[in-house]
């Protein structure tokens, strides 16, 4: 399932659209975690360049920026995929099947969780419920919702997105 | 910044308009759009309603709101049309269904029962 | 949907309704939560007004005291003496927190609260701040609910056009003002000291307490720190009185509780009922009992914190003292309703490896003991357990409890303590017979097919990932082409041949 290292491509207004960010947030108390959701916004994921720009930007230590970007699970160290696939394993779709979903959508992929396709179309992740337990089993497709799958309806749904 | 007595202007107001205590004739909808609804496809029967109720020209006697979840996470997407004291749950709607209520029950004055919550098996 | 006259066609007329009593649920799915007018047509921000003109701060945290409220968060400690407390430290700057970083997984009361009627929750916060001194608030809610974050901003943007938030409120010189802040998908954060050590913009780690936050919260100085829901009864109780609140619910437990109702239920939804309710009223008229003809099983409370109450339970009034006694807890909310076909190893299982994930490592019982019991679980369910591991589990589980640093890790254990407890015989099950009854460990389980009823339509044949299935030479009598069958070698009980079978020749065994 590991990624293969990726080289870091940022544009100059990524970089402005950062420094600006920084420079409003910066003097808030605990400023530090808004910032970096900032900066996952800007550029997708967390790659060292970026920690590294905040580190410098904030004055902060980059160890403690690597130890907050590692504890979350909100924040990735790796570029996601074109298109999010998760599968949601709350307490309601599990009872209901979600595992045999994500297990058939691992295996149509030829992914586990927390990975990315080699064409780097699909990655795909686990959630904690989605709040839509009444649908349950639910996967989602970026912002797209699937209610009530089955294992037999992932192809169809996978398709969509190929 | 509002005074004491601006506030409780908007208040009696809106307080009419969500009652429709002394509006005779009017209507108020409701659509429910929390997470669960809006992933069940409530965005295209909100606008359904909001088109046919502009549509028919009666925005000023039926108004159409968004509102958050009253619930029933299976029956989604709902919508709730206010008529004086009558309160009718439709559930399980789409666009298609929304300008048939637009039809009937807000045009017409008569509830499309089978697309009410009694008369929906899950 | 079971009806009180010939056709319900209002949800108000419905039993799953008619039963419930909405007080924190009062104005979802009534009003426009953006539109700051509707809320104020429903009294809002009186609650407010009364206070800064009528109260001093002791009135309002004797009426919080008196009402009887309790955290609804999960461990029910009483509102208002928490307030007491914050209001007892003096400091140039305390804070007001409020929890909506829901996570447990099957629970969304919160997330329904914060998207259907937002400025109740920021009009509470105001109110504790007047009560115990301070002017400044904290939501920290969840990164996952896009809706509810935008929601609460446009909130907070209207109520300060308004006047009813920032500088002068009512023009009382009152001060109150209030910062969002993104959670980043780490449950330990639903803790408060970790919620309180993550606002401070660190690693959401759980601080030891003492010294507790109403002495040094957020930032070293007094805070308080209340859930969602917990807000959302505030606004009434001021201008309802906390006698009126009190009157609902049992001695200890006073008011309602929205449970998030899913799983194996006809009617999934959010309900609130009088603390005390019976689950059977819940599960069988509310949530109008199992589909497709199964059996209750169990139902959990509490998600990774809470335990599961077996049918046997099943009159159970659901309150902080009676969910405590039968080994589960209140919790946030979340109810899931689990029938026959729900494995309850499983689901302890399933319980601890979201613990394990979550585990935010800091304390050795937690971040070890939680592991090493879901190895057990992992070789129990894999069929390779043994009895001994069953009391090996249940002395893990007490150490873990007497020693985890937080809320999380000391009450990790109990999804597995309360499933030894009431199913013991279905671990027993797993171990002795290598059997899993509910037929969903994989490992003890196998799909047979009947060669009788088989027409031999190869159905399962083609669709079988690992080409486990062949036909074989048998025909039955009165079909024309021959059986299949399954080798047990091969297979990887995916399903896919069941889910093809037309004819109900494939089944668990």
């Amino acid at each position: 399932m590991s990624v293969k290292a990726v080289p870091f491509v940022g544009t100059k207004e990524q970089e402005e659209a950062l420094k600006a960010a920084i420079a409003e947030l910066k003097d808030q108390p605990g400023s530090l975690m808004p910032v970096m959701q900032k900066a996952q916004d800007i550029y997708g994921y967390l790659p060292i360049e970026v920690q590294t720009m905040i580190s410098d930007e904030m004055n902060v230590p980059i160890e403690k920026i690597y130890g907050i970007a590692t504890f979350y699970a909100q924040f990735a160290l790796t570029p996601k995929g074109k298109h999010q696939v998760s599968v949601c394993l709350g307490t309601a779709c599990y009872v209901k099947g979600s595992q045999l979903i994500l297990d058939e959508i691992s295996k149509q992929l030829g992914i586990d969780e927390g990975g990315c396709t080699e064409d780097r179309n699909f990655s795909l992740a686990s959630c904690r419920c989605v709040g839509a337990c009444g649908l349950a089993p639910v996967m989602l497709v970026d912002d797209d919702v699937y209610s009530q799958m089955t294992p037999g309806r992932v192809e169809e749904v996978l398709a969509k997105y190929a | 910044m509002k005074s004491m007595q601006e506030l409780s202007a908007i208040r009696e107001k809106m307080k009419a308009e969500i009652t429709l205590e002394g509006k005779t004739g009017c209507k108020r909808v409701v659509v429910g759009m929390a997470t669960c609804g809006i992933a069940a496809g409530a965005t295209p029967v909100l606008n359904a309603f909001v088109e046919g109720v502009k549509a028919a020209g009666l925005e000023d006697m039926i108004s159409v709101k968004q509102t958050g979840c009253v619930g029933i996470c299976q029956y989604e997407p709902v919508a709730e049309v206010y008529d004086g004291t009558t309160r009718t749950t439709y559930v399980k709607m789409d666009a298609e269904k929304a300008k048939r209520v637009v039809e009937e029950h807000l045009k017409g004055g008569n509830i499309v029962t089978e697309y009410t919550i009694g008369a929906t098996e899950v | 949907m079971m009806q009180n006259k010939e056709i319900a066609t209002a949800l108000t007329d419905t039993e799953f309704y008619q039963i419930q009593k909405r007080v924190a649920l009062k104005n979802c799915g009534v009003i426009d939560p953006e539109n700051i007018d509707e809320y104020l047509a429903m009294d809002g921000y009186m609650a407010l007004h009364k206070v800064l003109t009528e109260m001093t701060p002791d009135d309002v945290i004797q009426v919080m005291i008196d009402s009887g409220l309790r955290g609804r968060g999960g461990a029910g400690f009483p509102t208002g003496l928490k307030w007491k407390f914050a209001k007892g430290y003096e400091a140039p700057q305390k804070y007001v927190c409020c929890n909506a970083d829901e996570g447990d997984p099957g629970a969304f009361m919160d997330r329904s609260v914060l998207e259907g009627d937002p400025h109740v929750v920021l009009e509470a916060m105001a109110i504790a701040g007047y009560a115990i001194g301070s002017s400044q608030g904290y939501i920290y809610v969840r990164a996952e609910y896009p809706i509810a974050v935008k929601r609460l901003q446009i909130a907070l943007q209207q109520a300060r056009e308004y006047g009813l938030f920032g500088e002068n409120i009512y023009g009382t010189g009152f001060n109150f003002d209030i910062d969002i802040r993104l959670g980043a998908g780490a449950f330990v954060c639903g803790e408060e000291t970790a919620l309180m050590t993550s606002i401070e913009g660190n690693r959401g780690e759980p601080r030891p307490r003492p010294p507790f936050p109403a002495e040094k919260g957020l930032f070293q100085s007094p805070s308080i720190l209340n859930n969602v829901e917990t807000w959302a009864n505030i606004p009434q109780i001021i201008l309802n009185g906390p006698e009126w609140f009190a009157s609902t619910g049992t001695e200890k437990s006073k008011g309602t509780k929205v449970f998030a109702l899913g799983g194996k239920i006809r009617h999934t939804g959010l309900v609130e009922i009088p603390m005390g309710t019976p689950l059977r009223t819940v599960i069988e008229d509310i949530g109008g009992g199992i589909p497709n003809g199964k059996k209750f099983k169990a139902a959990q409370t509490g998600g990774p914190s809470g335990g599961c109450i077996p049918a046997s339970h099943i009159d159970v009034q659901m309150d902080y003292e009676h969910l405590a006694e039968i080994g589960s807890i209140m919790g946030s909310g979340g109810l899931i309703v689990m029938d026959e076909d729900n494995c309850m190893v499983d689901i302890a299982k399933f319980f601890l490896k979201f613990t394990v994930d979550e585990s935010c490592g800091k304390c050795t019982p937690c971040r070890i003991g939680t592991k090493r019991m879901l190895e057990i679980l992992e070789k129990i369910t894999a069929g390779n357990g043994t009895l001994e591991d069953i009391d090996r589990l249940e002395e893990l589980a007490a150490y873990i409890k007497q020693n985890a640093l937080c809320g999380l890790g000391q009450t990790a254990p109990n999804p597995v303590l309360s499933t030894v407890r009431f199913f013991r015989e279905e671990y027993e099950s797993h171990i002795v017979d290598r059997h899993c009854p509910a037929q969903v460990c994989k490992e003890l389980f196998r799909y047979v097919v009947d060669p009788d009823k088989c027409i031999g339509c190869t159905q399962c044949l083609r669709n079988c990932p690992p080409f486990a299935i062949s036909k074989t030479d048998y025909i039955a009598e009165g079909h024309k082409l021959p059986s299949v069958t399954i080798d047990q070698e091969k297979c990887i009980k995916c399903g896919a041949c069941i889910e093809k079978c037309k004819f109900d020749a494939i089944s668990k065994q």
